[in-house]
């Protein structure tokens, strides 16, 4: 049974569907991307499953339950954590305590404050941001901005994690350090579904790919069949 | 030696508030009616002004309802003055607060900046103008009179009301739900999939510091003996504890407090002294502090402190 689930996912903005009728399916344990052209639908798919947006029609399962329409405090603390496109980080707060309030907030009961404090500072060490812990996230290259939100999203000891294009912008040492990560995430036995541009970190890192454009899911399958799908080859490049 | 200063730091700030605070509570056994009830109307912006820090600060959701609050308050003091003893008069006025600020706040902490600004103010002449026709239509009256009670007593009853809100302003602080709060202020899409309630912690937030200032209008009515819509609901005291926060700095816990009691003994002198000048003069002080002190006096003190400790502290 899948961990995450999309039956018939729909979201209208006014006349246009940025969503029509998905449907999809995320295993346990698995790294899925999703792909598609800028405004495919890919982001609201993300807000629609972390409750950012309601759908208007279908239901999102997450273990057999529907979170659809449920508040995203909700969903985080169902198990379900996300990182943002552009970065929503606590900027004038310090890298340990955007982390601290994942620890502290995020799971479904109360968290003492003594052990929320060792797993953020674990977490830290964990994306690599030991060094960071007192520098405000404001201060942060792009790279580590994107590091803490991951760190942030992990400590609220999620079995699903979201990233939203995690390797944009980031030159390609950094890329190469962030396909590790999710590596090394994947390893912790969490479960991530992610939004990616960049190819070849999608296709080295994925077990499962899918494609979405103009809101309508057009391909899925392992990263070789999706690189010489024609129709994917057709959306990115023309026909 | 990092770690000292701040230990140092610490120790200072509650430790010269206490001292403080005993020589306010001795104040009365010695001190002139007049500087007991200038003293009182200090307390009151500080109340007022420390209130409002509570969610404003970390949250950055301008609330300009202080006098909303207020307002209830007093009239809790009109209406029950004479039938219920001084204690429950002004815990029920804190509580009558407490609730409109919970209904207003579920409603409305929606709204976003601006907006949400402009609704808090409007909910004041809301209110005053409800009341002035509920007054005029079925009690035909205009104002009402409130119950006498003496200076020292009143003097005192601020001060116990000010200390209560320094504890839970200090312990909101330094708790989680002070660093949720903040998160809240700092990005509020990120706080929600944090896994934080963010409406539920902004209408408490909004709610607690409701209860103060509810409490504070009910002990200063009995100052006044008579008031109308137009004194309670008084758009002034929405703004001064925004402008006394702004002027004392909102980075350090103190700087609020500061901010009020040097405001407000500042407004008492203008008056007294230059009653010509005095909106002149005020309004020039208030711009040169916007303009050139952005952190408050706060900031002055620190930068002060920079210089004295010889640039070890400068920017890298």
């Amino acid at each position: 049974m899948p961990i995450l689930e999309g039956e018939g996912v729909t979201k209208y903005f006014g006349g246009l569907a940025a969503v029509s009728s998905v449907d999809f399916s995320v295993y346990q344990g698995e790294v899925v991307g999703l792909i598609g052209p800028n405004g495919a639908g890919k982001t609201t798919l993300f807000n629609l499953i972390s409750g950012a947006l309601v759908p208007q029609s279908g239901a999102v399962k997450f273990k057999a339950e529907n979170i659809a329409g449920l508040k995203p405090h909700r969903i985080c603390k169902k198990g379900v954590a996300r990182t943002f496109q552009s970065v929503k980080i606590f900027a004038n707060m310090p890298a340990l305590e955007n982390t601290l309030l994942g620890a502290l907030f995020g799971k479904p009961n109360n968290t003492a404050a003594a052990d929320a404090l060792r797993e953020a500072t674990e977490l830290l060490e964990f994306v690599g941001l030991s060094a960071a812990r007192a520098t405000p996230a404001k201060d942060l290259t792009l790279a580590n901005q994107k590091r803490l939100e991951v760190a942030r999203a992990l400590a609220t000891k999620p079995e699903l994690l979201l990233l939203d294009e995690l390797m944009a912008g980031l030159n390609p040492t950094e890329v190469a350090q962030a396909m590790e990560l999710v590596t090394r995430i994947r390893d912790r036995g969490i479960t991530v579904f992610m939004i990616e541009h960049v190819m070849k970190a999608i296709m080295s890192v994925c077990d499962r790919i899918m494609v979405l454009h103009h809101g309508v899911k057009i391909a899925e399958g392992t990263p070789q069949e999706i690189a010489t799908s024609k129709t994917v080859v057709e959306v990115y490049l023309g026909e | 030696m990092n770690i000292t200063r701040v230990d140092f730091k610490k120790m200072w700030g509650p430790g010269l508030l206490l001292i403080i605070l005993v020589l306010l509570a001795t104040l009365s056994l010695h001190a002139s009616t007049y500087t007991v009830i200038l003293l009182t109307s200090i307390l009151m912006y500080v109340v007022m002004t420390v209130s409002w820090v509570i969610f404003s600060a970390p949250t950055g959701y301008i609330s300009l309802a202080p006098a909303a609050f207020f307002g209830v308050g007093i009239y809790t003091s009109a209406i029950l003055g004479n039938k219920l003893p001084l204690p429950i008069v002004i815990f029920v006025g804190g509580l009558a607060s407490f609730c409109l600020a919970l209904l207003v706040g579920a409603l409305t902490l929606r709204l976003k900046g601006i907006y949400f600004a402009m609704f808090t103010f409007g909910l004041v002449e809301l209110i005053k103008h409800l009341l002035l026709w509920y007054e005029i239509k079925f009690t035909g009256t205009r104002g009402r009179f409130v119950i006498v009670v003496d200076n020292n007593t009143i003097y005192h009853v601020m001060l116990i009301i000010l200390v209560a809100l320094l504890l839970i302003a200090y312990l909101i602080r330094r708790s989680r739900f002070g660093l949720a709060l903040q998160s809240i202020g700092e990005n509020e899409d990120a706080a929600a999939h944090t896994g934080i309630n963010v409406n539920a912690l902004k209408t408490i937030a909004f709610a607690i510091s409701a209860v103060f200032v509810g409490a504070a209008g009910a002990i200063m009515a009995t100052r006044w003996t008579y008031i109308d819509p137009y004194i309670a609901f008084n758009p002034l005291f929405s703004f001064m504890p925004v402008l006394m926060a702004i002027f004392g700095g909102m980075r350090r816990f103190y700087g609020p407090i500061l901010g009020a009691a040097i405001f407000a003994y500042l407004e008492e002198i203008l008056i007294t002294r230059f009653p010509y000048y005095y909106m002149l003069i005020f309004g020039t002080i208030l711009v040169v502090t916007i303009l050139y002190l952005p952190d408050g006096l706060i900031g002055l003190i620190q930068k002060v402190q920079r210089r004295i400790s010889g640039g070890q502290h400068a920017n890298t």
